[in-house]
């Protein structure tokens, strides 16, 4: 704020009038109206208000944004000389060794795009790529879902999961009656502003329970009980972030009734499935539950983190209607959201994809590939969780093991964080949240020093 | 938050479709089953009938991407090239919200001028974009962000999506005059009137080179009295970029109008894409800059920018952006795409001139100076819609029906047939 003031009270405005009449071959002076179409001749020549300085930049009022706070601590990790720093902030999934890892399957079809002549770069349709779309309904809702079967399903190809979350916000912001939307609390940081600048009013449900490191299922009942009718409600298909917390099938099911009897529209966000158990199917009931009872709901599917396609923006919104009617309408619409924003998604990743799910032994291999990435998740949280024990760590960790998928919620506070960073070099977001994908064998233990010893020393 | 979502959804003047009597009958009725069909997209439209028509004589002259000779599409050489370097050596870890560091480098200098001091002064806020959709897009949603007061002037005509794009940003407009149809080239005159008449500060969007849907573009003169005009009235210049280097063939050349504004001092908003220049349609990548008094200002608006697009899409893709730096940032590729990028404007203005010939030499009771005269991917012909149903109808010829051709769907090949139906359906006009 201070820098703003001061560039507006020092050489900016001045030089750039300066400039302006050196060009213009007049002698600056406040009362010159030679430069501007006036009628009366003495009169001062004004800035509109749109001009922050006469001939200075409209912005200057502009000030800088906070920093991400995820990305902030990966900042922080960058700058840490130590050699036993560990990063826990990153929400992509790392190696044994902490690198990134770009599937086989997937490498393989990157050769096989660039090798095939016939394969051009033209704009896709303003819906994406109609296999990537046919293939990704089949893969959450599987392949002998009625809805897709009957039709009632428009997919659309979306910049991964948030593109799929914005536009299946601003559709409903445009269509549906009802425009408030609730999350979880908590929830990804993001999610907030994705659905306030699609033109939702954004509510929250009681998700987590601190006390138990475990779902508040009561309180997520009443809260969602309380909706008005119509109201959007967002669900974490599974690995919920930054939790981990999922519900079990009985409460899902719970919550599938009061979400139907209550006459709400679910809005399911996918981004890890079958990186959450290792199994597609299995990661994907929650949302299957819902279609099988033939209503209706909304689903944003990513292959950020299930095909390690991070930076490829590769992902789907789904539309499960009544009819196949009903659908084709909504598709339509659904493009005038999309053609003012970026006219057609981005080519290369979904076109990976697609390759990958139409071919029976690559689709395998991914499946194989991705298990191996959730198993080693499983095995970290295992790990940590039996070095807490045998340091007699005081308190219950189980909650280690039972949450699921790339996050673990660890209760720790925000001294205990710090502590940690200070002390042990453990960089992690200050909620307490830890990306076991960026732990491995060699720094679980150095990791549960750094919790013991937060635990016993900062209350 | 919920004041704005209310502001933004008034502003865009959306009214709620009515709404169902059987709602909340539990899974009874869609809650979707009011909402009416959109209207099909003009253009895409075209090319849909085109692919449905079986005629072996039909030529497609609607769609706004490049064909070779044979009417082909192309992926460039050093496109391909690229490609084969970044696959299986690169991870696909996210971008920074900003995108590529790498390429918001290159395109700065290609647009800028590759030894300007304003990137040297790091006075440009510099995003990654999904092509020049997505800048326009993001310029729109910053302006109505932090300068709510405004609007933006767009000329008549322009590539329809303009306004979609302002509008879904809440940014009220206006237009200014630009194409004039008894010349079919520039009405400058009533271009400086309008400019001269805006209010003072008033934001404008200029079509850099080529413009789109006319070919018609202002020359260095008129250029320069723009500027000068702009500077009088400060006005905010916000450039839309999309064939840098596809017009004339020479990159350079074509920022022309861009670097007589820099010269001015003008702080110019600029929207690049990478669509046709290089090929890359599919893989939306282009870059928003804004041109700030100093760098200190330019880390604020580019740390803003960001804001607007972790909303939208959290972070750009990173394989189209990888294509580009390569290729900009290696001495030897860089010259293949200026050799490729040339090739490309020469086969285009070659057509234009054989489109042009063979209107002469059938007798054309009309002018035709205006294909050669106009410049890029299209030519804004003059035909009238019921003229161009004839083309199509009774030639199998499709284009969109404001005139507008596609020079780069002619070829050597029908260049010739191009020329006779649209003879036969104007001679008598």
């Amino acid at each position: 704020m201070g820098d703003a003031n001061l560039r507006a009270e020092l050489g900016s405005p001045g030089r750039r009038l300066g400039t302006l009449a050196r060009h213009l071959g007049v002698d600056y002076s406040p009362a010159s109206s030679s430069l501007m179409a006036s009628h009366n001749a003495s009169e001062i020549v004004t800035p509109s208000p749109t001009a922050g300085s006469y001939g200075g930049s409209v912005f200057t009022n502009v000030v800088q944004a906070p920093e991400d706070p995820i990305l902030g601590v990966t900042v922080a990790y960058n700058k840490d000389p130590s050699p036993v720093k560990v990063n826990l902030g990153v929400g992509a999934y790392r190696t044994e060794e902490g690198k990134p890892l770009v599937l086989n399957v997937v490498r393989r079809a990157e050769q096989l795009l660039v090798n095939d002549p016939s394969h051009v770069k033209e704009y896709l349709p303003i819906t994406g790529l109609a296999d990537f779309n046919k293939l990704s309904a089949k893969l959450i809702f599987g392949a002998d879902s009625p809805a897709i079967q009957e039709n009632r399903v428009t997919t659309v190809q979306c910049l991964s999961g948030t593109g799929s979350l914005r536009v299946g916000g601003e559709f409903l912001a445009r269509h549906h009656h009802e425009h408030t939307i609730y999350i979880p609390q908590p929830t990804w940081g993001n999610h907030p502003k994705v659905f306030t600048l699609a033109g939702l009013s954004v509510k929250t449900y009681h998700y987590y329970d601190p006390t138990t490191r475990g779902l508040n299922f009561k309180s997520l009942l009443e809260d969602l009980s309380k909706a008005p009718r119509g109201a959007i409600v967002l669900l974490h298909a599974c690995a919920h972030n930054p939790t981990g917390v999922d519900p079990t099938l009985d409460q899902w099911e719970q919550i599938r009734l009061l979400i139907r009897s209550k006459g709400l529209l679910p809005f399911f966000d996918s981004a890890y499935q079958g990186f959450a158990s290792g199994n597609l199917e299995a990661d994907a009931q929650s949302i299957r539950m819902f279609v099988a009872d033939g209503g209706e709901c909304l689903t944003a599917q990513s292959y950020a983190k299930n095909m390690g396609l991070y930076g490829e923006r590769v992902g789907a919104l789904s539309i499960v209607c009544k009819s196949a009617d009903v659908a084709v309408r909504v598709e339509s619409q659904l493009k005038l959201v999309i053609r003012p924003m970026y006219s057609n998604p981005p080519i290369h990743g979904a076109s990976i994809v697609a390759t990958i799910l139409k071919d029976r032994e690559m689709y395998h291999e991914w499946t194989v590939e991705l298990k191996a990435m959730a198993d080693r998740i499983i095995r970290m949280r295992q790990q940590l969780f039996d070095a807490l024990r045998t340091r007699g760590t005081p308190g219950d960790w189980s909650h280690i093991i039972k949450q699921i998928g790339m996050f673990t919620f660890t209760g720790l506070n925000r001294e205990q964080v710090t502590f940690m960073t200070k002390e042990y070099h453990i960089y992690m977001t200050s909620d307490g949240r830890i990306s076991m994908a960026g732990l491995s064998s060699k720094t679980v233990p150095h990791l549960a020093d750094a919790i013991h010893a937060a635990v016993t020393r900062i209350k | 938050m919920a004041a704005i979502s209310r502001e933004i959804l008034k502003r865009r003047g959306i009214h709620r479709s009515p709404v169902m009597a059987t709602i909340g009958t539990r899974s009874m009725a869609s809650w979707f089953g009011h909402v009416e069909p959109a209207a099909k997209d003009p253009i895409l439209g075209v090319t849909e009938a085109f692919l449905a028509d079986p005629s072996p004589d039909k030529v497609n002259v609607g769609v706004g991407a490049y064909r070779d000779d044979n009417g082909k599409p192309v992926v460039l050489e050093c496109v391909r090239e690229a490609e084969r370097r970044i696959a299986g050596n690169l991870n696909m870890e996210y971008l920074p919200m900003g995108g590529s560091i790498k390429m918001i480098e290159e395109s700065l200098k290609l647009a800028y001028g590759e030894d300007s001091e304003l990137i040297k002064e790091k006075r440009i806020a510099a995003v990654q974009a999904l092509s020049g959709t997505g800048a326009c897009r993001l310029f729109a949603d910053f302006q109505k962000r932090f300068l709510p007061d405004t609007q933006i002037y767009i000329p008549i005509p322009t590539w329809a999506n303009h306004h979609n794009i302002w509008r879904d940003a809440c940014v009220p407009q206006r237009t200014f005059r630009y194409y004039h149809p008894e010349t079919r080239g520039l009405d400058f005159a009533s271009m400086m009137d309008d400019i001269k008449n805006a209010p003072n500060g008033s934001f404008f969007l200029l079509h850099a080179c080529a413009h789109n849907p006319t070919g018609v573009d202002p020359s260095e003169e008129q250029w320069r009295e723009i500027s000068y005009q702009f500077k009088v009235k400060n006005h905010f210049p916000f450039f839309d970029m999309a064939y840098q280097g596809f017009a004339s063939g020479d990159p350079n050349r074509d920022a022309k109008a861009i670097r007589i504004f820099l010269e001015d001092g003008h702080l110019i908003g600029c929207a690049q894409s990478y669509a046709k220049n290089m090929g890359l349609y599919g893989q939306r990548v282009g870059c928003l800059s804004i041109l700030c008094d100093d760098e200190l200002q330019a880390v604020a608006v580019k740390s803003q920018l960001q804001q607007l697009a972790r909303p939208m899409y959290s972070n750009p893709p990173v394989h189209g952006a990888l294509v580009v730096s390569i290729i900009l940032g290696d001495p030897e590729l860089k010259s293949l795409w200026l050799k490729e990028v040339k090739g490309m404007a020469d086969r285009i203005i070659g057509m234009r001139k054989a489109l042009r010939e063979n209107l002469e030499k059938l007798g054309s009771p009309l002018s035709w100076e205006h294909i050669t005269n106009q410049i890029g991917m299209f030519c804004y012909s003059g035909m009238t819609p019921e003229q161009v149903d004839r083309l199509t109808d009774e030639f199998h010829i499709y284009m969109t029906r404001n005139g507008r051709i596609s020079m780069a769907g002619v070829t050597t090949g029908n260049a010739g047939y191009l020329a006779n139906a649209i003879h036969e359906v104007t001679k008598s006009s």
